[in-house]
């Protein structure tokens, strides 16, 4: 079993590990479509949104090294798109993509590492999005460690068998890879009629069922109503028209 | 007295036409606690699928009076309760409290009273302090355990254990010894774990090529087949 780092952290006690999942997807979105409906996004509004993420840093008690890491994930991919702007002499709009994509990269990281997947996921299905939507989600989260794990055994028992000393052509190394993978696949097919008889034997029949859900607060009311103030200033004075 | 649960005349043949069951015949009395021993491949795990429905064939199920149809499967499954051997193929939501709770809402309970006797059985379990725990995050012992618990919140007449003792060190197979013996309804043993069979089971049934070919005392079926190390 591994120790997922987001996991523990979104289990932590803290004011906004405390919201509704409901009011800090509300505030993602409010705080995405500031972000890219800032135009021209300049430095005050980059300060300002900074400041924003660096507040709900301080509120969740999340480590900020980790948060400033694990956002610029996102950044190989945009540095593509921004080249192609520097290339063709846009050099504003490169600065502008790659700004946006950072900040709303850290605001998704800080929704998520704040909101225990389960609440998250709860929090969408009861925002309207569909069931169906939410519960693959739900067991794609919950098999992925399960797979993974799987596939760290086998990815061992090759080693253990020699295959990093292994002197075969690229080829046949290829296709030694495409082969675990087909296993890999058939094992979890096999896993998956397993978890649906599991899901049978105790009385599944197609529907997930519901259980109770948290309620919103005032507490979430006024965090959002103060967000959208602070959003609305830092869009409409600090930067944008 | 007559029996929780009675098979009659069970068969099972894979789409491959490998004869998994031929003609078992089984009784389980209430209260009572049966080790199915064997080798692997003959027929145990594919016996108790067949009990609930899970997998279909000839022969006859009953269970507290009502006789297994495609009709009664589900209430079947009610009273008859499965631990499979793999724990992370049965705690499939995300939290162990909702995971206890998936049988109970089932079974049409309201989500107060799921939630409750989701509670209760982690009580009975006595791991209550896991309750928002995500499954992937217990150890094997754990997982076992809560799994024996969303069983157990179905309020089985009959509970079933696949290989219960798989991965567990001993005091988790201890902790488990000392719940199952607790637990009053009648249980279904499948296990290789001879001393685990002996401390729960005083009957045994002994399968080979999908047949019951012995059923006795625990210790003379083990002295029989020598099913000992």
């Amino acid at each position: 079993m591994h120790y997922i780092v987001l996991d523990r952290l979104s289990r932590q006690s803290s004011y906004l590990h405390g919201l509704d999942a409901r009011c800090k997807i509300a505030a993602l979105i409010l705080f995405l479509v500031a972000v890219a409906t800032t135009l021209p996004l300049g430095a005050g509004a980059v300060v300002g949104y900074a400041f924003l993420l660096a507040a709900g840093v301080l509120l969740a008690r999340l480590p900020p090294a980790w948060m400033l890491t694990r956002s610029a994930a996102v950044l190989p991919f945009t540095m593509a798109f921004a080249t192609m702007s520097v290339v063709t002499g846009n050099i504003q709009h490169a600065v502008t993509l790659v700004a946006k994509s950072y900040l709303s990269s850290f605001a998704v990281l800080l929704v998520v590492a704040s909101t225990p997947l389960p609440a998250l996921l709860d929090g969408f299905g009861r925002l309207g999005v569909p069931v169906i939507l939410v519960t693959v989600i739900q067991f794609l989260y919950r098999y992925l460690f399960v797979i993974t794990d799987e596939a760290r055994r086998m990815w061992l028992a090759a080693q253990l068998r020699g295959s990093a000393l292994s002197r075969q052509p690229r080829s046949e190394k290829v296709a030694a890879a495409a082969g675990s993978l087909a296993v890999l696949f058939a094992r979890s097919l096999e896993k998956a009629e397993s978890i649906h008889l599991a899901m049978t034997a105790r009385g599944f029949s197609g529907r997930m069922p519901a259980l109770v859900h948290p309620r919103a607060t005032a507490g979430d009311a006024l965090f959002l109503l103060a967000l959208a103030a602070l959003l609305w200033l830092v869009r409409f004075r600090l930067g944008g028209t | 007295m007559s029996p929780i649960l009675e098979a009659r005349g069970l068969d099972y043949t894979y789409d491959d036409g490998t004869a998994a069951l031929a003609g078992v015949n089984f009784r389980l009395f209430p209260g009572e606690t049966v080790a199915l021993l064997g080798a692997n491949g003959s027929g145990k795990t594919t016996f108790v699928l067949r009990l609930v429905g899970l997998l279909e064939g000839a022969g006859e199920v009953v269970v507290g009076g009502v006789q297994l149809t495609r009709k009664t499967a589900a209430l079947i499954r009610s009273k008859v309760g499965i631990v499979f051997q793999d724990s992370d193929e049965q705690l499939f939501m995300p939290s162990v409290l909702e995971d206890i709770a998936f049988g109970p809402r089932n079974l049409g309970q309201s989500q107060e009273q799921a939630l409750k006797t989701a509670r209760q059985s982690l009580e009975m379990i006595r791991l209550s302090h896991l309750a928002d725990r995500a499954p992937y995050h217990l150890s094997a012992g754990e997982k076992r355990r809560v799994a024996l618990a969303g069983v157990l919140a179905m309020s089985p007449e009959v509970v079933i254990l696949d290989e219960p003792t798989t991965f567990l060190d001993p005091p988790s197979l201890r902790d488990l010894i000392d719940l199952l013996g607790r637990l009053p309804q009648a249980k279904i043993l499948i296990t290789h774990d001879i001393a685990f069979a002996k401390a729960l089971a005083p009957r045994a049934c002994f399968f080979e090529r999908g047949r019951i070919v012995a059923e006795g005392k625990t210790h003379d079926i083990v002295r029989q087949f020598q099913w000992e190390l």
